[in-house]
Formats: C-alpha cells, sequence, structure tokens
C-alpha cells in the first residue's frame, strides 16, 4: 500500500494483514486481469479501521481541507477519512451521476477514453487537497482527479490508494 | 412503526444542507443532492452520529448499502462489516443477484456469496427511500442468505411516493423527510 508519491512505511505492523485481506479474482472483469478485491477487507472491521487509521495518521495535521474520492470504490473510504480528519468530502463521479453545474476532465483508456466529472464550487482556491481511490494502475484516473482539483484552484498535495500495481508506469 | 428524530436539534442542520436540484436527470424529478450535505463536515458527522446511536450496541454485524458515503463510516463506528450491494457485473467473484421492477423496467442488484452468514443481523442503508424497490431487494437479497434485516436507515424519505409502505412491516428510520410543497 504507498501513496502516489512517497514511500510506504515498511514496518507498519498493520500492513501484513491489510494485505493479506484483499482477494485477487483472476480474469476479471476480463482475461488476463488479476482483478484486486477490496471488498474482503470491508468485511474485516478491523483492518478496515487499520486502513482508514493509517491514512488518517498521515493526514489529520497537514491542513487538509478536501477529500477527493473517485467513485465507486474511492467512496469505501474517502468519506471515512474526511469525517476523520474533519475535511469536506468530494465526490468525483463518472459522467451524468452529479446533479447541477460539473466540470468534466476526460482521460485515455487502454482502449478509448473515459470522463470523471466534479461539481462546481465544491472546491475553492486555496483548499488543500488529497484524492483517495482503491488503486492505482497506469495513474490515468488519478491524473484527471487531480486536474479537476486544480481546475477548482485546490491544491492537490498527496494521491492516496490501497494498492500500487508496481508493473504499470507512474 | 418507524421513528424519526424530528426534536433532535442536529437535524435542523442536516436538512438545510441537502440541495434540492429541479429537473434532475429528467423532468418532474426534484433530485435530493447529498453532496452539499458532505461539504459541511459538522452536517456530516452529524448524519453519521445519529445512526451510529441510533445502532450501536445492538449487536448489527452487518452493514449493506447501495450507496457507498453513509454505510462505511457506520459500519466502523459500530464495529460492523460493510457490505456493498452493486449493480451488475460491478462485484468480482461469485455473486447472488435479486431483480427488481422500476417504474419502466427492470433492475437488479448483487452481493458477494459468503459476505454474510446465517444468522447475522445486518441493518440496510441508502441516501433516500423513494419506492422501496431497491430497499426491498437488497433485504431479499439479505433474507436469502439467513441474515436478519433488522432495521432499513435512510438520510432521505420521499414520503409521497409510500416506500415505507412497501417494505412489508421492516422498520425504517429516516433522518429528513421531504415533501413537495
Amino acid at each position: 500500500m504507498f501513496s502516489k508519491h512517497n514511500a510506504p512505511k515498511p514496518q507498519d505492523p498493520r500492513l501484513k494483514a491489510i494485505t493479506e485481506a484483499i482477494r485477487v479474482v483472476p480474469h476479471f472483469p476480463k482475461q488476463g486481469i488479476m482483478f484486486q478485491d477490496i471488498t474482503t477487507l470491508l468485511l474485516d472491521h478491523k483492518v478496515f479501521k487499520d486502513t482508514i487509521d493509517i491514512f488518517v495518521d498521515r493526514y489529520k495535521d497537514m491542513g487538509i481541507s478536501i477529500v477527493a474520492g473517485v467513485e465507486a470504490r474511492g467512496f469505501f473510504f474517502g468519506p471515512s477519512i474526511a469525517l476523520a480528519i474533519g475535511s469536506k468530502f468530494v465526490p468525483l463521479r463518472k459522467p451524468r451521476k452529479l446533479p447541477g453545474e460539473v466540470i468534466s476532465e476526460k482521460y485515455d483508456l487502454e482502449y478509448g477514453s473515459d470522463c470523471l466529472e466534479m461539481h462546481v464550487g465544491a472546491v475553492k482556491h486555496g483548499d488543500k487537497a488529497i484524492v483517495i481511490d482503491d488503486l492505482v494502475a497506469t495513474g490515468g484516473t488519478l491524473s484527471a482527479a487531480i486536474t479537476l482539483l486544480e481546475r477548482g484552484g485546490a491544491e492537490v498535495v498527496e494521491c492516496a490508494c490501497i494498492i500500487g500495481l508496481s508493473h504499470f508506469k507512474d | 412503526m418507524s421513528a424519526y428524530r424530528d426534536e433532535d436539534p442536529r437535524l435542523h442542520g442536516i436538512k438545510t444542507k441537502i440541495r434540492v436540484v429541479p429537473h434532475f436527470p429528467k423532468s418532474g424529478i426534484m433530485f435530493q443532492d447529498i453532496t452539499t450535505l458532505l461539504l459541511d463536515p459538522k452536517a456530516f458527522k452529524d448524519t453519521i452520529d445519529l445512526f451510529v446511536e441510533r445502532y450501536k450496541g445492538k449487536n448489527i454485524s452487518v452493514v449493506a448499502a447501495r450507496g457507498f458515503i453513509f454505510g462505511p463510516p457506520i459500519a466502523l463506528a459500530i464495529g460492523a462489516k460493510f457490505v456493498p450491494l452493486r449493480k451488475p457485473k460491478k462485484l468480482p467473484g461469485k455473486v447472488i443477484s435479486q431483480e427488481y421492477i422500476l417504474e419502466y423496467g427492470r433492475d437488479c442488484l448483487e452481493m458477494h456469496v459468503g459476505a454474510v452468514e446465517a444468522g447475522e443481523r445486518a441493518i440496510v442503508v441508502d441516501d433516500l427511500i423513494a419506492t422501496g424497490g431497491t430497499l426491498c431487494a437488497a433485504m431479499d437479497l439479505l433474507e436469502r442468505v439467513g441474515a436478519e434485516v433488522v432495521e432499513c436507515a435512510c438520510v432521505i424519505e420521499l414520503p409521497e411516493l409510500k416506500g415505507r409502505e412497501r417494505l412489508n412491516g421492516k422498520p425504517l428510520y429516516v433522518l429528513v423527510e421531504y415533501l413537495e410543497v
């Protein structure tokens, strides 16, 4: 488990159980992909709590005013972190889910492209933000998330994920 | 019968933070937008606290939810597992499915096999209850694996859509009602 820009704390004893709680499902959603299923982590209250606590310990004194979570699996973790550190929670969603005025950012997939949206006015100049998702692979989604927050005037301090797939480039 | 806490001073703050967006996603629907609630840390915390105060110490071991904003913090605070209920083909591995009727057409909710065990006491959490179709499907999934659904819990109720009656006597706890004036 590591964040996009910094190395993990290698000796945190909680990390072993967190790693073991994640289930790998082969060939989902398609052949060749070893899917990292974090829902098994959510079933273990202690491990789920440890996951949140590790992020909260890291961010609570950094003056973070925004926790942005990427739909949908970023929502499992982001709101709890936001509540614990006293920040706003801002959902970043697929197109046409957020009502009212939004800004959009396109990003590339392996084949084709997708789009992430954020509410206008959720973020303002001077906000310090972190972005939460369950997993970082190519970094395309996180890059789109960072761009949205920066377009809204926020400073993105860090991206935080449960899992990093080391065979993808940053 | 269910209860909602209309004397609790926190409720007013919660209700005023929910933004109503007219004609979304289509004409005629007054959409209840809870993202504005999430931008107010105190109101968001109050929302979670109201549910936690109700369910803590009641031996609830499962919080199941189709929306993922409120369920996980409640689960964490009461010491329960969190079980996401999802649209088809989102959950990897073995799932059980429950179809349900919409105003036009059908939809389907899925839950992981093995996530919940027989005899567990569960609550179902959602942002909003409208017709009650989704909550019924959620309860069906849990009951099919032998869990006991103790109560359904929602932030918002649209009472004119009579979702409460569709729950077949299962208790419903909501924080705020939205009535079209």
